[in-house]
């Protein structure tokens, strides 16, 4: 007996795995009224902790030599008879196991935050015990990506960056979020690594671990309850091995692919042999980098990274992309983006506060510190390197943040178009800068005012929403009217069918993760340079987004 | 009581893998041992975080103390094992 949920297809694939449920941070119950037999309360707190301890002392042995010295550590300590004595203390006198472990652990998470330094650091490896704990004497799933030692569908609620840290492709089939839109953190992950996704299922709250499932991360379709062995799990659509780029029309009309990374282990070669070819091809095949996301570099990183640090990594990529261009986005951080050496306060608003470009308002050193340092690391590599900054709301900014690019001799300065502000005066911008790039994620999050993050408002965030498209247009105009270069490194790049609307509206250049370099440039080579801008006219035109992507379906080769 | 004062010797103090590697070794000492700094609290050796709580930093000294049979064996080798400096060592093949 098959149920059949639907949700948005972000990244496409169909496999077929069991489901494991990632657990989320358990919420402390209301406290209740003493357990009716406190001893079985005790070993019930008891057999958590030994759960925990078992679980990460199994993970320390698959680990790597840094990661298994913290593991084994948690293990000592969620095997810690001190501790166990405290919440056994307390369940006799009146605590349940998870008030009791909660408390116990509260104790010694002040002693650790008091002694400050190192100490002070391990205090987030205690809540991380704590919370496992706390999960494993509730009867729910342990928090954080299960490991259960064979492949399987990734199912959560939602999926923030912190958690997916270290994900591998190799275990992880494909990801299914109750949460989420084409736009969020999961739907990038899921491209980037190749996994097939589906967000915003509601329904996939019932899907209980264990669970054999169908995903098809192209139609958003999952099937509970198939028979694993009927159904044979498809290879990702369209790898077409056979591209070697330089990206162009039917007619010969250039259009630069290039490739969205964060650092130069975003080059390196698949060694897992998860033999992704589209992957290896996009890299090789790809003219350039259209957004080197510096941040990346620095997310964990408590105090700022100094000049030589930050000159190192930017050559590292610079070397990395063998004497490509790199167009270079200067921090893109914010309060829900925080790079923790910004120290940025807490903004009720991230998303409409102080972030990207705006960061320099109040602490003009950080930027003129980073571009000094890729400057450096030009002059260093001799590579050729675009500077843009992200956030950008006026001419002015643009024509300061140019000045201060060329202050640093850098020739070459853009500005990224994400706030409608911008793309309505984007001939002004060009005025002052040498190119620009639109960040179609965040344009659709401010033209339609719906949070990325948003399940519910995920059809407001398809990137195929009319209203948006005229912006890239007006964008695409002024950019032709310049004779400068208007790129686009948003995911809509990433989709084979958007990305000739965009060359339809007047984009130069695509940029995107590596292993979608193949089918868009599959797509491009298809049609001249008028049938895309056919294809643009009749996406503009349509009713609403579904209707936009249908039209320009029913009309593409 | 048999009681040994010792100095750290661990680059890193009483943190990270000397403490992992002292409180396992407590653990299956053939007596109860207890560690304290100076005239502190004396805390259970096999207790990572009351271990991890004392702060001990490479030259800060520490006493153990042990009672009953086995006392002064479990002393001197936990003793002993505190005074190197275990980050220098190589981990487990």
């Amino acid at each position: 007996m098959t149920t059949e949920l639907t949700g948005l297809g972000v990244s496409p694939g169909v496999v077929v795995g069991p489901v494991c449920r990632m657990g989320g941070r358990p919420a402390l119950p209301p406290a209740g009224p003493p357990p009716a037999d406190p001893e079985a309360e005790v070993g019930l707190a008891a057999a958590a902790l030994e759960t925990v301890a078992k679980d990460l002392a199994a993970r320390a042995d698959g680990a790597g030599e840094e990661a298994a010295a913290i593991l084994e550590a948690q293990a000592l300590m969620a095997a810690d008879p001190a501790l166990a004595d405290g919440v056994a203390d307390r369940v006799r006198a009146g605590a349940s196991a998870a008030h009791a472990l909660h408390a116990a652990f509260g104790e010694y998470r002040e002693l650790l935050a008091a002694a400050g330094g190192y100490l002070g650091e391990r205090v987030a490896d205690l809540d991380d015990i704590r919370d496992r704990a706390m999960a494993a004497a509730l009867g729910r799933p342990l928090p954080g990506v299960p490991a259960p030692g064979y492949p399987y569908v990734l199912v959560a609620e939602d999926l923030a960056p912190a958690d997916t840290v270290g994900l591998d492709p190799r275990t992880v089939l494909a990801l299914v979020t109750e949460r989420g839109s084409p736009t969020s953190h999961t739907a990038i992950l899921a491209r980037s690594l190749g996994l097939p996704a589906v967000v915003g299922c509601r329904a996939a709250a019932e899907l209980a671990d264990g669970t054999v499932v169908r995903v098809d991360g192209g139609s958003g379709v999952v099937v509970a309850g198939v028979d694993p062995a009927g159904i044979a799990a498809g290879p990702p659509a369209a790898a077409r091995p056979d591209y070697t780029g330089p990206g162009r029309t039917a007619d010969g009309h250039p259009v630069q692919l290039l490739l969205n990374v964060g650092s130069a282990a975003d080059f390196a070669p698949d060694a897992g042999g998860t033999g992704d070819a589209a992957r290896a091809v996009g890299l090789a095949g790809a003219e350039g980098v259209g957004l080197f996301r510096t941040e990346l570099l620095f997310l964990d990183r408590s105090d700022m990274p100094d000049a030589a640090e930050q000159q190192r990594a930017y050559e590292e990529l610079f070397r990395a992309a063998g004497g490509r261009k790199v167009v270079l986005r200067t921090l893109d951080a914010g309060a829900d983006k925080p790079l923790p050496f910004l120290g940025l306060r807490p903004e009720p608003n991230p998303a409409l506060g102080v972030r990207g470009l705006r960061v320099a308002r109040v602490m003009p050193e950080v930027l003129e510190a980073q571009l000094a340092a890729v400057a450096g690391a030009a002059r260093a590599t001799g590579a050729e390197v675009w500077v843009m900054a992200p956030m950008v709301s006026t001419a002015a900014e643009a024509a300061s943040f140019a000045a201060a690019v060329r202050a640093a001799g850098l020739p070459t300065a853009g500005v990224m178009v994400e706030v409608p502000a911008a793309a309505l005066h984007a001939d002004r911008l060009l005025a002052a800068v040498d190119f620009l790039s639109i960040g179609t994620n965040d344009l659709g999050q401010y033209t339609m005012a719906a949070d990325r993050q948003s399940g519910d408002l995920a059809e407001l965030l398809d990137p195929w929403q009319p209203a948006v498209l005229q912006l890239i247009a007006a964008c695409g105009a002024a950019g032709r009217q310049a004779g400068k270069p208007v790129g686009v490194c948003g995911e809509a790049a990433a989709d084979p069918l958007l990305a000739l609307v965009l060359v339809g509206l007047g984009v130069t250049s695509l940029s995107m993760a590596p292993r979608s370099v193949p089918a868009v440039g599959a797509a491009l080579a298809a049609h001249s340079l008028a049938e895309c801008e056919q294809l643009a006219a009749a996406a503009v035109a349509a009713a609403g987004a579904r209707e936009a992507r249908d039209a320009v379906q029913a009309a593409a080769r | 009581m048999e009681q040994r004062t010792v100095t750290v010797g661990s680059a890193s103090g009483l943190h990270a893998r000397p403490a992992a590697l002292f409180v396992k070794a407590a653990a299956v000492a053939p007596a109860r041992v207890k560690i304290r700094v100076g005239d502190g609290r004396a805390v259970d050796a096999r207790s990572m975080l009351s271990v991890l709580s004392l702060g001990a930093k490479k030259g800060t000294v520490v006493t153990l103390e042990a009672e009953g049979d086995h006392a002064g064996p479990a002393v001197d080798e936990l003793a002993a094992l505190l005074e190197r400096d275990l980050d220098a060592e190589p981990g487990p093949a």
